[in-house]
């Protein structure tokens, strides 16, 4: 009981030191909008731990903080090997395939009116279905390994990415296609100089949503038929055993391959599109 | 008729590729099929075809390839195929099946309907649970600086993790409490839709500008006034396009929330095809998927169409 009391306890006080500097003169610095979130993310923890202990709530219901921070230590190399299984072979490869791939023929796609008409609603279409239902049929066709793997995220990021695309190749103005008219320039110095620039916003929309996109077609086709490796192999077959802080490792990898394979795309972006209004700093 | 066009031409030019592309992906099994039919197949036996390639085998035996439209168990089904499955698997299966209307007096439970029937519910109630507490933490996040500071930087982190990843866990872990059945694959839908509704609904709430915000204070409105009249009314655009991303993210909870435990469902069908090499019936199954996706996008569509409407927005 004393850690429950204590659990509301620290709950109150960080709760109050947030409200204290959100509501406070150093709200705006970038120490404070970070501040923040983590002394939040600490408190929840924290507070895991104790009701976890206080509370007597077994592991195979809610493993503590702690208990989940041992089995990712002491499992580094298996997390690694998943890792690498899932990730680089499975998602990584599948997100570079599916997303070339689907540059390449929103191209082609742009430059036939007929084409787009055609293939956008179709592809909005598919964009919005539950595409992971494919990956029994993939892994049937391209065996355990990690291709049908890659397959099922080429699926599944290759729509978004292409409607994302073909609207930002038809995001220039009639002025500046007039202008580059009036260059001389061809079709295709129109498209390197002019379009393609100017859809990089856009496409790195597209990219961004596909990061997310990969990492679950990845993982879910992993539940389907996997080799003896893998995060989605490891998660199923831990839960079947029961051990929980071992999903948890394996959750806690995930989270933090998702949110750096989106900060990096992030941080490209930042790069290429530099002269975008939304990534001028004021 | 000039939209129409075009999309039919493409869906056509699908199909065509679909069913070329039935030839090769099926060619074993045909000449299999073709051999215990009692036609003659170069190589003669299975073995010696598996060690040749699809289209040197496709090349030998071009007779007998017209099978490959109709090969049960086919790597690749035709579309008529999967058609065919869809209706047996529907209509006949409720009406004449064995455990149809006409023999049992009630609705069969092996029928697609029925599987759909139960991840729909889910999805629904998942999607309601969802929806609901992610438009009262926006609420909460535009009123509050202190939970705008410490929630929405994980909102969106949230966004980037593979949440999917705990459903099996999610599924277990309820069922160690005894709680079985639609509840677990409603929470796993729910926590997927929450996180988009939560960051669009609050995209939405803060849209009013300066000047519209300036005015109601002029007008000596509260936070309350001010929520009612300005912020609420000029998120729902935001909150419809969140709404359809969390429809579909919903779906594809449900469908693999039924993955762990196979008590009927849309995910339960398609790992039961997976394992027995049923192609059609995954097939069938992610169709029907499919369309009930396209069915809730367009539903949420006409309710957000017929509410702007009625508010006034040029739509």
């Amino acid at each position: 009981m004393i850690y429950v009391l204590f659990a509301a306890l620290i709950w109150a006080m960080g709760w109050g030191l947030n409200t204290v500097i959100a509501n406070g003169r150093a709200a705006k610095t970038s120490a404070a909008q970070i501040g923040v979130p983590l002394i939040f993310g600490a408190t929840v923890l924290i507070i895991w731990e104790l009701l976890v202990t206080g509370l007597n709530i077994s592991a195979v219901i809610l493993p503590a903080p702690t208990a989940i921070a041992t089995a990712f230590g002491a499992n580094l190399t298996i997390l690694w090997a998943d890792f690498f299984q899932t990730f680089v072979k499975g998602a990584f490869s599948g997100y570079v395939i599916g997303c070339g791939a689907a540059f390449l023929v929103a191209i082609v796609v742009d430059r036939y009116d007929f084409l787009r008409r055609g293939l956008l609603p179709v592809g909005n279409f598919v964009a919005a279905l539950p595409i992971v239902g494919t990956a029994p049929i993939l892994v049937m066709w391209f065996g355990f390994d990690w291709q049908s793997k890659a397959a099922v995220v080429v699926v599944m990021v290759f729509f978004p990415m292409l409607v994302n695309t073909v609207a930002g190749l038809r995001d220039t103005s009639t002025m500046q296609r007039d202008l580059m008219r009036t260059y001389g320039a061809s079709y295709t110095q129109t498209l390197l100089k002019l379009r393609i620039p100017a859809a990089m916003p856009f496409v790195f929309n597209g990219l961004k949503i596909a990061t997310s996109l990969a990492l679950i077609g990845a993982i879910v086709a992993e539940f389907f038929g996997s080799p003896v490796l893998g995060m989605g192999f490891r998660i199923s077959t831990s839960v079947g055993q029961l051990a929980l802080d071992m999903v948890w490792a394996e959750i806690v990898v995930a989270a933090i391959a998702g949110s750096l394979f989106y900060g990096l795309v992030a941080k490209i972006e930042q790069w290429v599109t530099f002269w975008h209004p939304s990534q001028r700093k004021h | 008729m000039t939209k129409a066009g075009p999309i039919l031409t493409v869906v056509l030019a699908i199909m065509a590729l679909w069913y070329v592309a039935c030839i090769p992906m099926n060619v074993q099994e045909t000449l299999t099929a073709a051999e215990r039919a009692g036609a003659v197949v170069t190589p003669d036996n299975a073995r010696a075809r598996a060690e040749v390639g699809r289209f040197s085998l496709m090349l030998q035996n071009t007779d007998t390839l017209a099978g490959s439209w109709s090969v049960e168990r086919a790597r690749l089904p035709a579309p008529h195929q999967i058609v065919a499955e869809l209706w047996d698997s529907t209509w006949t299966e409720e009406v004449y099946g064995r455990r149809g209307i006409v023999n049992s007096g009630s609705l069969s439970n092996k029928s697609l309907i029925y599987h759909g029937w139960v991840t729909l519910s889910a999805t629904v109630v998942g999607f309601a649970i969802g929806a609901g507490l992610g438009v009262l933490l926006a609420v909460g996040i535009v009123h509050s600086k202190t939970m705008d500071m410490s929630v929405m930087p994980w909102a969106i982190v949230s966004q980037t993790i593979p949440i999917v990843a705990l459903a099996p866990m999610i599924i277990v872990v309820l069922y160690s409490f005894g709680i079985q059945g639609l509840i677990p694959k409603a929470v796993i839908s729910a926590y997927l839709s929450f996180f988009p509704v939560v960051v669009g609904m609050v995209k939405g709430l803060r849209s009013p500008d300066a000047m519209q915000l300036d005015l109601l204070h002029t007008y000596n409105a509260g936070q309350g006034a001010t929520f009612w009249k300005l912020r609420l009314p000029s998120s729902v655009p935001y909150l419809f396009t969140s709404l359809k991303v969390g429809i579909a993210a919903s779906l594809v909870g449900a469908i693999v929330g039924e993955l762990p435990v196979q008590r009927g469902g849309l995910g339960a069908r398609m790992l039961g095809g997976s394992y027995y090499g049923q192609t059609e019936q995954i097939w069938a199954a992610l169709f029907f998927a499919a369309g009930m996706a396209a069915l809730l996008v367009a539903l949420i569509g006409w309710i957000e169409a017929r509410t702007l409407k009625r508010m006034g927005v040029q739509a």
